[in-house]
């Protein structure tokens, strides 16, 4: 693998660029690997890279049914954040958060890490004091997040409508680390660290199929061709439930649509990202000058990677209040993904009925920000076939044993 | 946007006035079951990429609920009935057949 540094891009233009080669390889299949795992978005390639960095675990085969980050992962608005309630969810997001501050390096891949701050607005009095009850457990824990006064917010967000009427600003929960990164560079980033050790990635593999043995899977049915295997995890978000139902069981997710947009490019006017929970619009300005917005997700289950017009146009009508130069912005582009929600609005990164299968799903509306943490936790939980402190209280046993963590009441929404 | 006809009110409704509401034809468990079958009437829905038999509240309409037929994966909708219907009634189920010769996805 080609090192990217400055000596390489000096070096290269004396090249015409002819001398760049591919960041990852088209591998045929193997007939056998000591790990599979399905889905190569974020969380597959995170989980496949940490396995190797981790636990030297580099007979890995990722296997993607569509193309490599096609899913949710080129899909989110990439935002990053770790300011949750709860303490599981803040150790496992705020892992996340920290990994992702050295990911460029690490990775010699640059994921755009932009830690630009993440202001969520209060917009009701419940909001504030449910805010402020976030503040507190992330003082606990050592999330470094703040309140902020309506007067501060309008100082630091001069677009910022804080008047109302119908969603006046009451003040703001601020993580300043939070903020945003390329979301295709971060797949891509540690596609090309896998491959550079043997890792296969092999694209348009669907799995059709598992060949179990007793309580154990021997072999995987692909459309490529069958491979044996010793552990298989999947990391499919919105089509867990169809691969856990080829493996013979039942997962506590819903498959919905989650929809974004983004306006015409305009000069830099907001410099953080801003989350209006009540109204579901999560709204950022990308470096290339467009306000990326963000939706609710839809009620019904869904496939399709469509959403509801009348879910863009609520959104979109909300945020007008707050930000209302947004009203005369032009629409360029809107598309929808399909999220796998639990109960609890936490995700699941568990052992299965099966004894050599591992899950990683439910990550909901709220995955990106979660990719180096989750592919960290799912790494030790394969390799070491019991979950460590990250995972272990993510399992699927916490619905049937009622140890919900509990992030839609607190955040009075979806992530 | 989805648009279904009620069965109550008979006119053809759309998402707007409508809030869904999850999988149909439940069977309710309680106190007395195992903690397994508790476990799954809660959390483990079917979750099915193709047809879906699911509970829709026609809320700023007459306020009713009514069961739907409708493909997750094409968004086909095969019919509505009632919701005091245990199970699929036949004419939906003959609409999906006919759809679906080959009876995949029909439970």
């Amino acid at each position: 693998m080609k090192k990217y540094s400055a000596f390489s891009l000096i070096k290269e233009s004396f090249n015409n660029h002819f001398g760049w080669e591919k960041a990852w390889k088209k591998n045929n299949l193997k007939k056998r690997y000591k790990v599979i795992v399905v889905g190569a978005g974020g969380h597959g390639l995170a989980t496949a890279y940490y396995l190797g960095k981790n636990f030297g675990i580099r007979d890995v085969a990722v296997i993607e049914k569509g193309w490599l980050g096609g899913g949710n992962t080129g899909r989110n608005t990439t935002i990053i954040r770790s300011n949750y309630l709860q303490e599981e969810s803040a150790a496992i997001y705020e892992k996340s958060r920290s990994l992702y501050e050295k990911l460029s390096q690490e990775l010699n891949y640059n994921v755009m890490f932009s830690p630009r701050g993440v202001m969520m607005l209060c917009q009701t009095e419940h909001e504030l004091r449910a805010m402020k009850r976030t503040y507190y457990a992330n003082r606990i824990f050592g999330v470094d997040t703040e309140m902020v006064s309506p007067a501060r917010m309008k100082e630091m967000i001069p677009i910022i409508n804080i008047n109302g009427p119908r969603f006046p600003i009451l003040g703001g929960l601020w993580q300043p680390r939070g903020g945003t990164a390329r979301h295709d560079a971060v797949a891509w980033g540690y596609a090309r660290a896998i491959s550079n050790w043997g890792v296969d990635i092999i694209e348009n593999c669907e799995v059709i199929g598992v060949n179990k043995n007793k309580n154990k899977i021997n072999s995987v049915e692909t459309t490529k061709g069958t491979i044996n295997c010793e552990k298989m995890c999947f990391v499919v978000a919105g089509s867990s439930s169809i691969l856990a139902e080829l493996c013979g069981f039942r997962l506590p997710v819903e498959s919905v649509a989650l929809q974004a947009l983004v306006s015409e490019p305009i000069k830099p006017v907001m410099h953080c990202v801003v989350m209006a929970n009540t109204v579901h619009g999560y709204m950022s300005q990308s470096d290339k000058g467009e306000m990326v917005i963000g939706g609710g997700a839809d009620g019904y289950n869904n496939y399709t990677q469509r959403g509801s017009f009348q879910h863009i146009e609520e959104t979109v009508r909300a945020l007008i209040e707050t930000f209302p130069f947004i009203s005369r912005l032009r629409q360029l582009r809107q598309w929808g993904g399909i999220v796998d929600m639990t109960g609890d609005r936490s995700p699941i990164i568990s052992k299965t009925p099966i004894e050599n299968i591992y899950v990683n799903c439910g990550w909901g509306t709220g995955g990106f920000k979660a990719i180096p943490g989750s592919g960290w936790a799912t790494a030790e939980l394969i390799a070491n076939g019991e979950p460590g402190e990250l995972a272990s209280p993510f399992s699927l046993e916490r619905f049937k044993e009622g140890r919900m963590i509990d992030e839609s009441v607190a955040a009075a929404v979806a992530h | 946007m989805l648009k279904f006809i009620c069965p109550i009110c008979e006119i053809e409704t759309d998402e707007t006035e409508l809030t869904p509401g999850g999988e149909a034809h439940l069977k309710r468990m309680g106190p007395g079951s195992s903690d397994q079958n508790f476990y799954t009437y809660l959390f483990e829905r079917k979750n099915p990429r193709g047809i879906h038999f699911e509970r829709w509240l026609h809320s700023y309409g007459c306020g009713k609920w009514f069961h739907v037929a409708r493909c997750t994966k094409t968004m086909e909708v095969f019919g509505t009935y009632s919701a005091q219907e245990i199970k699929p009634p036949k004419k939906i189920l003959d609409a999906i057949k006919k759809k679906l010769p080959n009876g995949k996805n029909v439970k």
